[in-house]
């Protein structure tokens, strides 16, 4: 406790200064336009039972055109149903559940296997560098989707594996960012005074060092989520998706698209769901960079 | 340089080797599985095991994996489960159409992507270069899965009612080959390639006219057209040569989709669906066809690189 009797003025939690920092993106109106999709999206996904007109699977008349009326009589199906009936709209709605839930954890779990990788690559160097780096390079010089179709071909289609095959796919890009950030400030005095104090190397790694890379590693990580949304979405068009008749957007895209030249509303909404939001992220990205780039 | 070009290609053949031995691993290390695989479900303990003894799968691990390399090197793959002739019979012509639909997405979305690139990092901050910007993210917003769909009802729904005039929805190219049909498939590729080459491009312009000698040009009164053509283009275009190259890797995904969504007869519908149906000597093909691409487009641009740079070149 010494340490905080020496310690001249008071600093704010590392949590306030996280807000205030986050809260800059107000200088940047890309961003906050994109910060207001993704905004609207969680709001959407939390209340869907709210939202929802229909229940997602409930079947109704197929094929109606937006605005046409329900079975019942009274109730609207704005967007229109799908072949089987299904309302498009609630299907939509419950479906960013499940993007809104598995691409943050997706994204996360990738974070968690790729930034440890990278402190160690970059902060040990030598051989930890040389064979960290390489697997990362077998991994990376697989066409992104052939690494995902072969392996949820062969470990199966559920959203646990999608998550696996995130990690194991991403982590490695994750890697050489963190690398690249590490070499630079392992070099900084703070490091070598930690150093000289005697701190063990993971304390020096994620207390100081880690810290000071954040900011680059927050807009990769927005426009991770963007891109693990697509992969999530790509997946379920490929059939490699979570398992039906659980709505998800690229399933929905997928099985709707036979239908596009002669009824074609019922793939292009979940079409504009999933755009929506990666949008959302990457412009989100776009105005944290451009933030960040001016102090 | 020839050093150089000589450890690239090393790291090259190093990396297909480790691939290969992970592809091997992960799908023919249980002798059980790859025997279900190519006989089927219904097969008895029995046929399995005949077939597993005459095709050698009880030799120690280590000579399985160099027999295979060995007749991957020369092109034998083995026989597809699901199309019943040798891999090598079908993997040319779809590799061939692919090449051709991946061919004209790069070079549309290059030109595309480089002229858009340079016109708005010519002056940074203006209104142009921010609209290039925020188009860019928007255009590579759309994944794939969604704009094949929206472009599709664009122009064989929509328009055909409106004007009159369409195009056709797939591409199977059911009645030989048709140039029509490979439009949509190509302008859904471009629509989400473009943008990321324009981003690069204009980001390495924007230095690149910052630097000294650009003032020092334009000081000098030199007509701005030529400091753009003969000072500023020739540094800037180095750096999104490299990007057009690592794209490559990027388009092959999208090309799956491209390939899945119109029904073209390419390299990605047949990896995905040797990917469905199990076929796992399809899926070692195409997988190691995959990374030679992915593998060789990447050594070839350490390579363009270094020779497009004189610092280094000269060095």
């Amino acid at each position: 406790m010494t340490e905080d009797a020496i310690s001249a003025p008071r600093r704010e939690s590392s949590l306030i200064r996280f807000v205030k920092g986050m809260a800059l993106i107000r200088e940047s109106w890309v961003g906050m336009i994109g910060l207001g999709i993704i905004f609207f999206w969680v709001l959407v996904a939390f209340f869907a039972d709210v939202l929802a007109p229909f229940a997602p699977n409930s079947p109704g008349a197929p094929m109606t055109l937006p605005g046409g009326p329900a079975i019942d009589g009274t109730s609207v199906h704005w967007l229109g149903t799908d072949h089987l009936g299904r309302d498009i709209l609630s299907r939509i709605i419950y479906g960013s559940r499940q993007v809104l839930l598995y691409a943050p954890l997706a994204t996360v779990c990738a974070y968690a296997v790729g930034i440890p990788m990278g402190l160690a690559a970059g902060y040990r160097r030598g051989l930890t560098d040389d064979v960290l780096s390489f697997i990362a390079n077998v991994i990376l010089s697989f066409p992104v989707l052939v690494l995902y179709i072969i392996i949820i071909a062969t470990i199966g289609a559920s959203g646990f594996n999608i998550v696996i095959a995130v990690t194991f796919a991403s982590a490695p890009g994750i890697m050489r960012i963190v690398r690249g950030l590490v070499l630079d400030l392992r070099n900084r005095e703070y490091v070598f005074a930690a150093e000289t104090r005697g701190e063990s190397s993971w304390r020096i790694m994620m207390v100081e060092i880690l810290p000071n890379a954040r900011g680059p590693l927050i807009v990769d990580s927005c426009l991770r989520l963007g891109y693990v949304i697509i992969t999530i979405g790509t997946l379920g068009f490929l059939g490699l998706g979570l398992p039906p008749p659980d709505p998800d957007w690229g399933g929905m895209i997928t099985e709707t698209r036979t239908f596009i030249p002669f009824m074609p509303h019922m793939a292009v909404f979940p079409c504009i769901a999933i755009s929506s939001l990666v949008l959302g992220f990457n412009l989100l990205a776009d105005g944290l960079r451009e933030v960040s780039l001016r102090d | 340089m020839l050093i150089f070009i000589a450890r690239r290609i090393g790291t090259m053949v190093l990396t297909m080797l480790v691939v290969s031995l992970l592809l091997f691993l992960l799908l023919e290390i249980n002798v059980e599985g790859v025997a279900i695989k190519v006989l089927g479900p219904y097969t008895s303990e029995e046929q399995r095991e005949i077939w597993l003894e005459d095709n050698g799968y009880f030799d120690p691990m280590p000579v399985r994996y160099a027999r295979w390399v060995g007749n991957a090197v020369v092109g034998d793959f083995g026989d597809s489960v699901r199309f019943k002739v040798p891999v090598s019979e079908i993997l040319p012509g779809r590799i061939w159409n692919t090449a051709i639909l991946g061919f004209w997405a790069l070079l549309i979305a290059s030109i595309i992507g480089l002229f858009l690139g340079v016109v708005a990092g010519m002056r940074e901050g203006s209104g142009l270069d921010r609209t290039v910007s925020v188009g860019s993210i928007v255009t590579t917003s759309v994944p794939e899965i969604a704009s094949a769909p929206l472009l599709s009802a664009l122009f064989v729904f929509y328009l055909p009612q409106v004007i009159g005039w369409g195009l056709p929805g797939t591409s199977s190219m059911a009645s030989g080959f048709d140039w029509v049909q490979l439009v949509l498939p190509i302008m859904v590729l471009v629509l989400y390639d473009f943008g990321y080459i324009a981003r690069m491009t204009r980001a390495s312009m924007a230095e690149v006219m910052m630097t000294h000698y650009i003032r020092t040009a334009v000081l000098k009164g030199l007509p701005y057209g030529t400091v753009i053509r003969k000072h500023a283009l020739r540094n800037a275009l180095i750096a999104p040569f490299t990007v057009i190259m690592l794209q490559i890797n990027w388009l092959l995904s999208g090309v799956i989709v491209v390939e899945v969504f119109f029904a073209y007869k390419g390299f990605g519908a047949l990896l995905l669906e040797a990917s469905l149906n199990q076929d796992i000597f399809l899926i070692e093909a195409c997988a190691m066809v995959a990374v030679f691409v992915a593998v060789g487009t990447q050594t070839l641009a350490d390579i363009g690189y270094t020779y497009l740079n004189p610092r280094i070149r000269f060095s």
